[in-house]
């Protein structure tokens, strides 16, 4: 009996208590880079609003779940961020909200309207780009051969006779088809050409099974630095702002080698299906965190490049290291000297076919 | 029982002395690069030991102890401190093992009439068994000192390795005890575990009580269906208790006006309690084949209502089952990740949600902690639950001691 009384005024409080809380949830990618928006977004936004913010760590299947929520008709996320070929899917598809730049984001300082400020990076129309970020790769200095030089350009991924040990790659055709051409004598700007042919496909495979007995594929991000800390392999691919916790944070004996690093862009999407007080609210934090102060503010707890033009010159320095966080952006001059920019209407045409090609690469 | 014992034949004791030299030659040689080499090598050094203690010097105290000192130099040279002890570790067994074999001593407390095939068996039982336990056991034990690691990764650093106190620390604990997400999770888990384990052992029990009655139509069937979500893949139930409960959800809020958090809750208790259900009908279903009837006749011979008789009579009888199908039901909840992924939203991410999307998005060895804790809490549990049960059998006199 007193148990039932107990439950029921629990039940009563929960009721009470969660009716005053407002909640949203918000969906990152974990780790150090959940960490850098809870500092730079959610904890000032909660402080200004009173709002609740709950972390899912689930973009990694953003699409996939977005679908399955629509489905039944219940969409428990507020806010998801995505990479944005997962943006122009899911706005393909009707489950992301279109969102009208200069409307619905704050403008810059100067009042540049945010649809100049962000640029070309709005590659889609539900899209809110949030960091420019790159995928390249990290080797260990200490594994590197005496009396040669460290690697400094990408074909040395190929090259096991200079460079001996094991590289991680990520399981994916994206990017790693693109280095084995660009380093098997395709110039860069005819790479797309090449691969869209079945012969180009099969080429740059033949280059990656040059490596293929040395390869171990990765599927997370973190999975490359801990193999790099591990001294389990020589270099490896992975995303720059984990390579700088590395090697900064972490004190690891790795460097970066930034020739060829693929650009890449990652934002916000708020997903359709909410109800219009939470929608209104998921659009009025979307204006706050992507503004040009609270962007460049991100960069200090990671390395990665705000997305607004306004934000770039008030880049500061890291929050705990204290050291400046211009020279570790994917897009500072000296890292940019050769890049690739992730081409998404030829992903979003091939991704099916070459990724069916690929697999069944990789399990002969 | 004593068997008289002799001394064995170098026939015997050289070739099993560098049969367990390779095995332990295996993993050195691994750890330093060549497993061939080290087989070979181990089982040449341990062989070569093994015959010229035996009959070069013979004497035996002195032999084990250089046989100690050897090793223990050769685990130094390789592998610096931790080399040291598990060299001297390794000397220890291999001068025991080689007197023990050349004496004759493993027959000492053995039938005299054994076969050496009965003996070896004897013997062969054994290290199977052991061999068993350290596959078990060993997975959890090296969690417990990389969850003290200095740095953020999975990674026994050059310092661990030198017992180098500055490679270790407690930070990862105190990202446990401060780091909002896995207090959050670590609340969630609190608070539906328990309370789905208490509706689980409620229904499972009246309805392993209710089968048990020769009345009941059709029994099988209504088991087959109760424990059918032990049985059915998990992400199977998964899946379909996402949409089912989606549906409840929607009305709940929508129609009777709960707040999305409570309902929230609400879904993910149901759908473990409903994986702890089978759980506990399968436990008290073998507690009540040995509880005699007679008892509840003579109770309601005596006046005693039914309720009564339940919980004077029954239920005092039965309950070890049902404390041991609640336990199940307990850890069923509070392990389970996939049904809790599918439908709870993040506001209801319970440990071991947690735990997954960091092994996937971050390594860290906050999860090694979380783990340590978890050992010691489950270890702590079980040997409560071990000592009252012990305690209440002590106290019944059924307890022979």
């Amino acid at each position: 009996m007193k148990l039932t009384t107990l439950l029921m005024s629990a039940t009563a409080m929960t009721v009470a208590g969660s009716a005053i809380a407002e909640e949203m949830t918000i969906v990152s990618w974990g780790g150090a880079y959940s960490n850098s928006q809870l500092k730079a977004y959610h904890e000032p936004y909660s402080e200004k609003t009173g709002v609740t913010i709950i972390n899912d760590d689930s973009s990694a299947e953003a699409v996939a779940k977005l679908r399955a929520m629509n489905e039944a008709g219940n969409v428990t996320w507020d806010v998801v961020d995505v990479v944005a070929a997962d943006a122009i899917r899911l706005c393909d598809e009707g489950l992301a909200l279109e969102i009208d730049a200069d409307t619905q984001l704050a403008a810059a300082p100067d009042g540049t309207p945010a649809s100049e400020d962000f640029g070309d990076l709005i590659v889609s129309d539900c899209f809110i780009p949030q960091i420019v970020y790159s995928t390249t790769f990290g080797y260990r200095t200490d594994m590197v051969p005496d009396g040669v030089e460290p690697p400094s350009e990408i074909c040395s991924v190929f090259d096991l006779e200079t460079y001996p040990g094991k590289r991680a790659l990520e399981k994916r055709p994206i990017n790693n088809m693109e280095w084995a051409l660009l380093c098997d004598g395709v110039a860069k700007e005819d790479v797309y050409d090449v691969l869209e042919t079945e012969e180009g496909q099969d080429q740059a495979l033949a280059k990656l099974d040059t490596i293929k007995g040395d390869v171990i594929w990765w599927s997370a991000g973190a999975d490359t630095p801990q193999l790099l800390a591990d001294g389990e392999i020589f270099m490896g691919s992975t995303y720059n702002g984990r390579l700088f916790s590395v090697i900064e944070e972490q004190n690891q004996p790795v460097a970066i080698m930034w020739d060829a690093q693929v650009f890449d862009l990652d934002g916000w999407i708020i997903p359709t299906g909410l109800s219009p007080e939470r929608e209104a609210r998921a659009l009025d934090y979307i204006m706050f965190a992507t503004d040009t102060q609270r962007l460049a503010d991100q960069a200090k707890y990671i390395s990665y490049g705000p997305a607004r033009l306004s934000s770039a010159p008030l880049v500061g320095t890291h929050a705990e290291l204290g050291i400046e966080m211009a020279p570790h952006m994917p897009t500072d001059p000296a890292n940019a000297a050769n890049t690739f920019l992730y081409n998404y209407e030829f992903w979003a045409d091939y991704r099916d076919d070459i990724d069916a090609k690929f697999q069944a690469w990789l399990a002969q | 029982m004593t068997t008289p014992i002799s001394r064995k034949p170098l026939s015997m004791v050289v070739p099993t002395v560098a049969v367990a030299g390779a095995f332990l030659g295996l993993f050195v040689g691994t750890a330093n690069g060549s497993g061939l080499m080290g087989v070979v090598i181990g089982a040449a050094l341990m062989g070569a030991l093994a015959f010229a203690l035996t009959t070069l010097w013979g004497n035996e105290s002195a032999s084990r102890w250089s046989v100690v000192a050897l090793l223990g130099a050769l685990g130094f040279l390789l592998g610096s401190i931790p080399g040291l002890i598990l060299g001297l570790l390794a000397g220890w067994f291999f001068g025991w093992f080689i007197f023990w074999l050349f004496e004759g001593r493993y027959r000492g407390h053995l039938q005299p009439y054994l076969t050496s095939g009965q003996v070896f068996w004897h013997y062969a039982f054994r290290v199977i068994c052991g061999a068993i336990f350290v596959f078990l056991i060993t997975p959890i034990l090296v969690v417990i000192p990389l969850s003290f690691n200095a740095q953020d990764f999975f990674t026994f650093t050059p310092e661990m390795l030198r017992f180098d106190p500055a490679g270790y620390s407690l930070k990862h604990y105190e990202d446990f005890f401060t780091n909002n997400e896995w207090q959050r999770s670590f609340q969630n888990s609190l608070i539906i575990a328990p309370i789905a384990t208490l509706i689980s052992v409620s229904l499972g029990t009246l309805a392993a009580i209710g089968l048990s009655q020769s009345h009941v139509p059709g029994k099988r069937a209504i088991m087959a269906m109760l424990i059918s979500p032990m049985i059915v893949p998990l992400i199977i139930s998964a899946t379909g208790m996402f949409f089912f409960y989606s549906q409840i959800g929607n009305f709940l809020e929508g129609t009777v006006g709960m707040s999305k958090n409570l309902v929230g809750y609400i879904k993910v208790i149901l759908a473990h309690a409903v994986l702890g259900v089978p759980f506990v009908i399968i436990t008290v279903t073998a507690t009540l084949v040995g509880f005699d009837r007679s008892l509840t006749r003579a109770a309601a011979n005596m006046g005693a209502d039914p309720v009564t008789t339940f919980f004077k009579v029954q239920m005092p009888l039965i309950l070890p089952g049902v404390i041991s199908g609640g336990l199940f039901a307990f850890i069923t909840s509070f392990d389970e990740v996939v049904v809790v992924l599918f439908v709870g939203s993040a506001s209801q991410k319970t440990l071991p949600w947690q735990m997954f999307t960091g092994l996937r998005e971050q390594i860290s060895p906050t999860i090694l902690a979380v783990a340590t804790i978890l050992v010691v809490i489950s270890i702590a549990l079980l040997t409560t639950i071990e000592l009252l049960r012990r305690r209440s059998e002590r106290l019944r006199g059924m307890s022979p001691a």
